[in-house]
């Protein structure tokens, strides 16, 4: 019975890494590309992690191995330092690339172009 | 067992991320596939320490999901041309 709860986790998983990996082949540029990939990595990393925690607490409970009580918590702790720095990696990637020249393609309006000429013209910063 | 073969599609997946590293056309484009290819890296450790039921493995994810992280933020700001 606890076997479907991990295969069905590690489904969503694996899907959802492999639709992360197809975004950086199927979108045009460095933006929707980030959106895509970082979106759909950390998903499916927790439900990876997720299906690992169902599996070490399925364990503990037939071994009584503490073992893997301390797999569970590594694992959350792994998941925890993703989810805090996968989006902030991803936000500075993004503010780097525009920073530095590439413009989002077939883009209809860039507030964050139009804000950057307004703060230069009113006070010219020098970064 | 299946966890060994979780890990080994993950790795298949971050094998397209190797791809848009090689191909990509821009410097951004090759940060963005190598952000998602050491979350992929992530992923697979944490799935091959369940696999092998060695909890050494997922320490060893904790510290390079951290040291990757470091990584992108020093290309990131290399990028944007400000101060080291």
């Amino acid at each position: 019975m606890i076997e479907y709860v991990i295969y069905s986790f590690l489904t969503i998983s694996i899907v959802f890494n492999f639709l992360g990996s197809i975004a950086l082949h199927r979108f045009p540029d460095v933006y929707t590309r980030l959106h895509g990939a970082t979106k759909c990595t950390t998903f499916g990393t927790i439900f990876a992690v997720l299906a690992v925690v169902v599996h070490a607490l399925d364990m503990l409970h037939r071994t009584g191995n503490p073992k893997y009580l301390q797999m569970v918590f590594h694992s959350v702790v792994a998941l925890i330092a993703l989810l805090l720095t996968n989006p902030t990696g991803a936000h500075a990637i993004a503010k780097a690339a525009h920073l530095s020249g590439y413009l989002p393609k077939r883009a209809v309006v860039d507030a964050y172009l139009l804000k950057r000429k307004e703060g230069e013209k009113n006070e010219p910063c020098n970064s | 067992m299946i966890f060994f073969y979780a890990a080994l599609l993950v790795g298949v997946a971050a094998l397209l991320a190797v791809a848009r590293l090689i191909l990509g056309p821009s410097v951004p484009d090759r940060v963005v596939a190598l952000d998602t290819l050491n979350t992929l890296v992530v992923a697979a450790m944490v799935l091959l320490g369940a696999a092998y039921s060695r909890t050494i493995y997922i320490d060893i994810a904790i510290v390079y999901a951290l040291l990757s992280y470091i990584g992108t933020l020093v290309i990131a700001r290399y990028l944007q041309g400000g101060l080291m």
